[in-house]
């Protein structure tokens, strides 16, 4: 390889986009970071360039400001060229009971996990050059297979986010753009925190990391991470409803 | 500190003696660090890593336990001089991967890679080059100190040299440690060339210990089942980089221990354990081998200490002064062997005068001795307090990241600075340990 591929990591502090960068940096990747805080971003952008990142700029924003969001990709383009991979590992889990009652909040919560990443999506994809390949890797999640009392505002957006992949998967058929949705079941990450954590069912963002690394390598389009939250919720989603409706998940 | 984020667990030291209940807050970020100290409220609160110190130095049954092994960014790395500077929670493991296939390695490591960057800090560790490289705090430059009263304070021996001295070695209660600076040390190989000698005796020890100078890593595995004239009885080990050759890192573990029903450990695997690791052919000669085989032989197994059984077990490692050294390690090892219950892994090694800058630092010139002794109840705290009780006697004092059964009266005799620690100690910070060995203060 000549140059080492440009990847644009959108909600770069998150814990799984962190462990998936560092994989990638040792490679000798080079990257645009995209957060919201901007102290953290620095940490994170000089921890990949020490682990072997041929470069990692820090862009502060708040990725779910939808009118920032053209301005913002074309200045990617401008100042660094086209990426060659784009990661988009932002959300926000929220408190369902309380989003429901907050109905500002649920918007929020809505146009975090849903409405602006689809944007960015689009953006990018309006903005490229149609011959150079990309490669897009979005991360869903489990909740968007079916609703849940316990979280379907987050899961409607996620499993939102999952159709609008798979359309976007169709119309690219044929470009060397490709897409790769990752749907992790539970993680251990700062987004769950306030859950009690153990049991098998629990996973590392390192584990997610290494699963998508594996899916980008091997040109695949959707999986679940890790393995055997596609049974799990091949069951779940085949649950006939008297079954499902006495479900406390 | 988000109370909504602190989760109530149960929490083991790496010796499994006894969970208890902390309520645990992760940290990602530096920021996060700093703002848990703030607001502690009530309960107090403590650093955790990744849990390797044996007894309770990283345990605060009722309060707050910070976990800090996600902020593990690397804040800054000039791998041209080696120097780096790192968040608390970056793992030694971590740290490995990244410098050493630029030829760079840790100036001091311990047993196991699995410790973070502030946990070693706090504990001040020593390696088998100390009597060359001393402890860890010998090549700190700076570190980062968040403290209740929401300072974040910059150490160095030239800036608050007090504090700095209090805070390596000082059981992470002078303040959240940030981040730490360290210089590494250069290598141009990932190999070290390994000797092992057999070891008769005790008087072995000491001789081959005199004749290694050639040899900045040395150690000896003693077999603690041999009594009288054979007591001492083991391999004598020491090693040194290799000089050219490739910097390859290390892999990741393939196997992890399961949950054992009962201790396997007992004298008669031990027994057996102990004849093939000094009888097998291979025991001794010379050989090259990549320095995660000769470093950290017991980090391929994850959760190795499950193999005690439920009931968990201590560790016992002491440095007695080298005046009486050998009259005092032999009694030491006639009372682990007279006790019938047997050390797994019985380790002794020569501790230089290379002093640390740590006000608590374990390393003192002299002996130390290293037992892992599985918990038999009574019989082994009869055991450790035998052996407390020697060591202080003959001048020494025993390892607090390895202690879980100290009395606060052997602790202070053995670390007449105390006090000054006591001095600096945050308010907002208190640990297990430190409450057990102050409690009885007259």
């Amino acid at each position: 390889m000549s140059e080492p591929g440009l990847v644009v990591v959108l909600g770069a502090t998150s814990a799984i986009a962190q462990a998936y960068a560092r994989r990638r940096a040792v490679t000798g990747a080079r990257f645009i970071l995209l957060a919201r805080r901007e102290e953290r971003l620095a940490a994170v952008a000089t921890d990949l360039a020490a682990r072997g990142a041929a470069c990692a700029e820090p862009v502060a924003m708040d990725l779910s400001a939808v009118a920032e969001i053209e301005r913002a990709v074309e200045t990617i383009h401008a100042q660094f060229g086209a990426p060659q991979e784009i990661v988009l590992a932002y959300g926000t889990l929220g408190d369902q009971p309380a989003l429901e009652r907050d109905i500002p909040a649920a918007k929020g919560a809505l146009d975090v996990n849903f409405v602006s990443a689809a944007l960015w999506l689009l953006a990018f994809l309006k903005r490229r050059d149609a011959a150079s390949p990309l490669t897009c890797v979005v991360i869903g999640s489990v909740a968007g297979d079916r609703g849940r009392a316990s979280n379907f505002i987050y899961g409607a957006a996620k499993g939102g986010l999952d159709v609008f992949v798979q359309g976007l998967m169709h119309a690219y058929a044929g470009t060397p753009v490709r897409f790769v949705l990752v749907k992790p079941g539970l993680v251990d990450t700062p987004m769950t925190a306030a859950f009690v954590k153990s049991g098998p069912l629990w996973s590392s963002p390192e584990r997610i990391a290494a699963d998508m690394e594996r899916a980008v390598r091997r040109g695949r389009r959707v999986i679940y991470s890790p393995w055997f939250w596609w049974p799990i919720m091949t069951v779940i989603r085949a649950l006939p409803w008297f079954v499902f409706r006495r479900l406390k998940i | 500190m988000d109370r909504n984020a602190a989760e109530r667990q149960e929490v083991y030291a790496w010796g499994r003696l006894a969970p208890r209940a902390h309520l645990v807050v992760p940290a990602s970020f530096g920021d996060e660090m700093a703002a848990a100290i703030r607001a502690t409220g009530k309960r107090p609160l403590l650093c955790r890593g990744l849990g390797r110190s044996y007894g309770d130095v990283a345990l605060n049954g009722g309060g707050y336990l910070l976990d800090t092994t996600r902020a593990d960014h690397f804040l800054s790395a000039d791998w041209a001089t080696g120097l780096i500077r790192a968040e608390a929670g970056l793992s030694l493991d971590e740290l490995l991967r990244a410098c050493v296939p630029r030829g760079w390695f840790l100036p001091v490591t311990p047993g196991t890679k699995f410790v973070t960057l502030g946990g070693a800090v706090a504990n001040d560790v020593h390696g088998k080059n100390q009597e060359s490289a001393g402890t860890l705090g010998c090549h700190v430059r700076r570190i980062g100190l968040a403290r209740s009263s929401g300072d974040v304070i910059e150490l160095s021996p030239e800036r608050e040299e007090p504090l700095f001295a209090a805070t390596i070695g000082g059981l992470g209660l002078t303040g959240v440690i940030l981040w730490v600076e360290v210089q590494l040390a250069p290598i141009s190989s990932a190999q070290v060339e390994v000797e092992r000698l057999a070891m008769a005796d005790l008087e072995d020890f000491f001789r081959l210990s005199a004749e290694s100078g050639e040899w900045p890593y040395t150690v000896a595995w003693v077999d603690s089942l041999a009594r009288g004239r054979a007591l001492g009885r083991g391999l004598f080990i020491r090693a040194r980089h290799r000089e050219g050759g490739p910097l390859v890192s290390h892999g990741v573990p393939r196997f992890a221990a399961p949950h054992a029903a009962r201790h396997l450990l007992n004298s008669k695997t031990v027994a057996l354990f102990n004849l093939l690791y000094r009888r097998r052919p291979w025991a001794t000669g010379r050989r090259t081998m990549h320095y995660d085989r000769f470093f950290y032989p017991l980090d391929s197994l994850l959760h190795w200490n499950r193999l005690y059984g439920p009931r968990g077990f201590f560790q016992h490692q002491s440095v007695v002064p080298m005046k009486d050294a050998p009259r005092t390690v032999r009694r030491l090892l006639e009372l682990t062997a007279e006790s019938g219950g047997p050390s797994y892994l019985t380790v002794l090694k020569i501790l230089g005068d290379r002093p640390s800058p740590g006000l608590l630092s374990f390393p003192m010139p002299g002996v130390t001795l290293a037992l892992d002794l599985a918990n038999r109840g009574e019989t082994t705290r009869r055991l450790l307090g035998r052996l407390a009780d020697a060591v202080v006697a003959a001048g020494g004092r025993l390892y607090p990241a390895k202690d879980a059964t100290m009395s606060g009266d052997a602790f202070r005799t053995g670390y007449p600075a105390w006090r000054r620690l006591e001095q600096h100690r945050d308010p907002a910070l208190m640990s297990d340990f430190w409450r057990r060995v102050i409690a009885d203060v007259p």
